[in-house]
């Protein structure tokens, strides 16, 4: 690893911190796991909700195939091991958003076992974080609390949704790389289509478990920040963190294994005022469901349908289009704009000359603009139309960059604006030449310093040329002739 | 007239109503009439629907003039209050479930309603199904129609927890019951009351709308007074449901045509493990009756064991009260039923109160139970194991049914006891369950019939257990017994 | 192996149910009664024998992944004992 490790500086030393994430997304599906009502977001309260899913006497759960195949779909991109058996447990506690009075989830044994993700970081190194499990659960549903000071309102709409909780190894050890992480995966569930990876909506969120050491000592005891849903947050949050247990390790405390939340006004963690002591969940498979059992039949056919991942996507990138790392990193990072760049090389384009537009100019602008590039107002096909106004020499690249602000304005095809504002780029020689000579025959002072060595002047005389022909000299012929005539 | 009508069995009644001797109306009228003269003193029916059966009865005439007759067009019945059905009180005869009106129907009783039966009312139970002496309700108890002849002043249990269902068939309340079985719970009542239970196999029939007490155990059945109506009723309630996860995918078969067969040749299995010390000498001999009748039929007698039965009992109540802990965490005040709550009160305070004021001490007995063998640490020693003798338990009767083809029990160890009689000890209460629990958690089909009068007067049942979904084998040999024996009556009704 | 009365109270807690000192040592007094009578699982040999997963001799039932519920919010509701806002009332709660 080229970079320094992270460590925490406290008063005493410096401390190495350890993380973990479990990481709820949920399913991509019409309906929910255990009972038909639809999935949906922003109805009205109760209204995506089933008998089965408000836990009403006599009601029982029947799971949906399509959550069982999204499940299967994410284990296989996580290069993880299938288990053909799994079970449905039942996670007993009580709380106001779980009607049942328990949760259905999977314990002992999970439909998907050991795998890993590769994450890549800043300095363009890469590391593999292992994954533990990730199994089937039910979501809850949401109380409401703004209406009244003495009561909260159940919506159970989210109640029985189907969720994937994706447990990692504790092989984390510093906020970026959790944010790396976090990220990859995201990007993974996405690239899948099992997960719309919605954060405000909160359809992927993250618990981060946090514990800090000595280095070289074995682990401490970790406490668990809830509910994470963006990146920055989870940053800070970390930070936060790991700070606040050195602090109390280094003042001869013990760290109380607790759950905790995230401030984002204050930036800081604190205790969850109702989860009291450890719950006791009592697991036990639920007597309501028989074990879930696959065949590897099944599994290999899902395993036919895997698109490119991320992982396989940048390699073709680098290998393949010759791509720098970096480059395609960014590209592959996001599936819409994998899909982007998927679409301008299909079309023809030179790959490198797609990426550099694709990477400085379009993201650029799609940032300022506050938009993701799967609303970008120029799509895959409108940019191919200015790259092939470029590969064919039509207008020059700097030409090429004000047609492409102009496209952002009006919303104009390239070809029409290059029509209409003249900006079809001199390639006749005989223009260019003229042009020199006359721009020649004006400096002739400059001329002379120039060839008695000074080298630097070649850029004035392209300048003048340029504003000669309107900025309009193809700069490769320019460049060509002129050093011709002024040799 | 109306004492004829409901003297039938639901065999004759469906046969009269279809040779148009008497209306579905009719029968319904003298039923309804029968329970205000009769219910009061047994306090069989808990809810009662009079205008829905009317309703019912009087389209199932109009069917039946255009001759388009379900299995049970016109037939009134009695439904456990442990059923979900749309409107109408159901409340596992808990307080907790106070006022829980279902806008939704169980797969039974739309079946039943499908088949054209008429629903004269919602019948007595133990609290949430958990009993044998239907003395836990919170309707009160309910009576057995029965009176012992050297007591007869003393009110007897009719058994539990389908207690009403079994008091409400034996006394002609209606011509059949639905009962829910899951330890027991339809055999022994149905043993109590002189009356026919059928348990089925496990998945035979949906679950789906029937309110949950052990989800592994739990199967509903039909209690009636003759094993060609219980056959009848098994075939309309039976059939895989898509939306039970656990609901066999199996057709249904014919079971009244299974009728008749005999039983020469077939193997009568006698488990050794069933002749328990202590039990009382008229249970043996009413045994032996029941082998001698099959063995004069041309059945073959066949010794068999069944070496893990004793453990049955304390497997049963490790796994029972565990689902059951479960199961019932989701009455909580919020969404139906009672709700205790004071101003100030926090969500803690709300379930704690509620389910506190809502819950009988059985039931209370049982939750603790189940939530500590199910806790932390504790697991592997009770559930984990529980499950590993239930696997035995199983295994054993697989065994036994390589050497013959049903099984020949007694259902209760004794007959019905006086209200009162019974021990304070729950594990007193629990043995009456002895005879009944293995084949439960087996998940075989099992049936009690009655074989006879104990020396009080009272009846006495016997039971046949059979091989998964082989519940025609056991109607079969018990219809041969029934041939013989013949059914039994309650004087007065 | 016998339960305290502090341990009837720490189960009582996990399941939600109010009891009165009187009525904890009378549970555990109850409790222990049967506990004692199960003990003899202990002695059933269960080496090598697999927890029974069901009786049911199927495997889980798939179903489509077609929405065929809810949109039934007044159902729902209707059996409540304290709603608004169409939805359940419970006591506040402070996370």
């Amino acid at each position: 690893m080229s970079q320094t490790p992270y460590r925490i500086h406290g008063k005493t030393g410096e401390w190495e911190v350890i993380l973990g994430l479990e990481v709820h997304a949920q399913v991509t599906s019409n309906a929910k796991l255990f009972s038909g009502a639809p999935v949906g977001f922003g109805s009205e309260e109760n209204q995506n909700v089933s008998f089965v899913d408000a836990g009403m006497p006599g009601m029982l759960p029947v799971i949906n195939e399509k959550c069982i195949e999204q499940a299967v779909r994410t284990g296989l991109g996580l290069n993880a091991q299938i288990n053909l058996t799994s079970v449905f447990d039942r996670k007993n506690y009580f709380y106001a958003d779980l009607p049942q009075g328990y949760q259905i989830s999977q314990f002992l044994d999970p439909i998907v076992g050991k795998g890993v993700i590769e994450i890549t970081l800043k300095d363009g190194s890469t590391r593999q974080i292992g994954v533990t499990r990730l199994h089937l659960e039910q979501d809850a549903g949401k109380s409401l609390h703004e209406h009244s000071p003495k009561y909260s309102f159940i919506d159970l709409n989210r109640s029985g949704v189907a969720l994937m909780e994706i447990v990692s190894e504790p092989d984390m050890r510093s906020p970026e790389e959790a944010a790396a992480y976090f990220k990859k995966l995201r990007t993974i569930l996405m690239y899948l289509g099992t997960c719309d990876g919605n954060l405000e909506q909160g359809n992927m969120r993250a618990d981060v478990n946090v514990s800090v050491r000595r280095p070289g000592e074995p682990f401490g005891t970790r406490c668990e920040i809830k509910n994470m849903n963006s990146v920055r947050f989870m940053l800070k949050a970390i930070e936060f963190e790991a700070t606040r247990q050195v602090a109390i390790l280094e003042a001869g405390g013990t760290i109380d294994q607790e759950t905790r939340l995230f401030d984002p006004g204050t930036g800081e963690t604190r205790t969850m005022r109702s989860k009291e002591d450890a719950h006791d969940y009592r697991y036990f498979p639920d007597p309501d469901l028989l074990p879930l059992v696959l065949t590897q039949d099944y599994v290999d056919a899902i395993r036919a349908t895997l698109p490119e991942l991320p992982d396989q996507k940048k390699q073709r990138y680098v290998e393949t289009l010759g791509l720098s790392a970096y480059d395609a990193g960014v590209i592959s990072a996001e599936k819409e704009a994998a899909d982007y760049f998927d679409a301008l090389v299909n079309a023809g384009h030179d790959a490198k000359l797609a990426s550099n537009w694709m990477t400085v100019e379009l993201f650029a602008r799609l940032n300022k603009l506050g938009v993701e590039i799967a609303e970008s107002p120029i799509t895959a096909a409108q940019l191919s139309g200015l790259l092939a106004l470029i590969e064919d020499n039509t207008i020059s690249g700097k030409i090429a960059k004000t047609v492409f602000e102009k496209m952002f304005e009006s919303g104009k095809p390239a070809k029409q604006i290059v029509d209409e504002e003249g900006l079809v780029q001199v390639t006749d020689t005989g223009a260019i030449e003229q042009a020199i000579a006359e721009v020649i025959a004006a400096n002739a002072d400059k001329v002379a310093e120039y060839k008695s060595g000074k080298d630097k002047l070649f850029g004035f005389f392209v300048g003048q040329v340029m504003k000669a022909t309107g900025g309009k000299a193809n700069p490769a012929m320019l460049n060509e002739l002129l050093k011709k005539q002024l040799s | 007239m109306m004492t004829a009508a409901t003297h039938m069995t639901l065999a004759e009644a469906r046969d009269a109503l279809k040779a148009k001797k008497i209306s579905s109306v009719e029968l319904t009228q003298a039923h309804l009439d029968a329970i205000a003269k009769h219910n009061p003193a047994l306090n069989a029916y808990v809810h009662h629907t009079a205008e829905i059966a009317l309703a019912q009865a009087k389209a199932a005439d109009a069917k039946l003039a255009r001759g388009e007759a379900g299995l049970l067009e016109g037939i009134p019945i009695g439904v456990k209050d442990l059923f979900c059905t749309k409107g109408v009180g159901s409340q596992a005869a808990s307080h907790i479930l106070d006022g829980f009106k279902p806008e939704y129907e169980s797969t039974v009783t739309s079946k039943l309603f499908n088949e054209g039966a008429v629903m004269l009312g919602k019948l007595n139970m133990d609290e949430f199904a958990m009993g044998s002496a239907n003395i836990t309700s919170h309707y009160g108890h309910c009576i057995n129609p029965w009176k012992s002849k050297t007591a007869p002043e003393k009110q007897l249990v009719p058994g539990g927890s389908s207690g009403g269902s079994s008091a409400a068939v034996a006394a002609r309340l209606c011509f059949m019951a639905t009962g829910t079985d899951t330890g027991g719970s339809i055999r022994q009542p149905a043993a109590f009351t002189g009356i026919v239970g059928i348990k089925p196999t496990y998945g035979r029939v949906s679950r789906w709308g029937v309110i949950a007490f052990a989800s592994s155990l739990d199967q509903a059945g039909p209690m009636t007074r003759s094993v060609r109506d219980a056959a009848i009723s098994l075939a309309a309630v039976s059939g895989h449901d898509p939306k039970d996860s656990t609901s066999a995918t199996l057709d249904v078969p014919n079971f009244e045509a299974a009728l008749g067969q005999g039983v020469r040749g077939l193997k009568v299995g006698i488990p050794r493990e069933y002749r328990m010390e202590g039990t009382h000498p008229e249970i043996l001999a009413a045994w032996d009756k029941g082998v001698a009748i099959l063995k004069a039929a041309g059945a073959e007698i066949v010794d068999v064991s069944l070496p893990h039965t004793k453990y049955a009992l304390p497997t049963y109540y490790i796994i029972a009260p565990a689902e059951a802990s479960s199961n019932l965490a989701r009455y909580d005040g919020v969404r139906f039923g009672l709700r205790v709550s004071e101003e100030g009160d926090s969500l803690d305070d709300l379930y704690e109160k509620t389910r506190a004021a809502g819950f009988g001490a059985e039931v209370k007995r049982r939750i603790l139970i189940g939530t500590y063998v199910l806790s932390a640490g504790y697991y592997d020693a009770y559930y984990k194991k529980a499950q590993r003798v239930r696997a035995l338990i199983a295994q054993d009767f697989k065994t036994a049914f390589e050497a013959c083809d049903v099984l020949l029990t007694p259902t209760a160890p004794s007959d019905a006891f006086a209200i009162g009689d019974n021990s304070q000890d729950p594990v007193a209460m629990y043995l009456n369950d002895v005879f009944t629990i293995p084949a439960s958690l087996a998940g075989l089909p099992a049936m009690s019939l009655p074989i006879g009068l104990s020396s009080n007067g009272l009846p006495l049942g016997l039971q046949l257990i059979g091989r998964s979904f082989d519940e025609a084998t056991v109607l079969n040999a018990a219809d041969v017994i029934e041939r013989e024996v013949g059914t039994l009556a309650p004087e007065g009704y | 192996m016998a339960l305290t009365d502090k341990d009837v109270k720490k189960i009582a807690k996990l399941a939600r149910i109010r009891l009165s000192e009187a009525e904890v040592t009378h549970y555990a007094g109850e409790i222990n009664g049967i506990l004692k009578w199960i003990e003899q699982l202990q002695e059933v040999n269960t080496e090598g024998v697999a927890p029974l997963a069901s009786v049911s001799q199927q495997a889980l039932p798939w179903r489509a992944d077609v929405v065929s519920d809810g949109n039934i919010r007044d159902a729902v509701l209707k059996n409540a004992p304290m709603q608004n806002y169409g939805c359940f009332a419970v006591p506040k709660v402070i996370e």
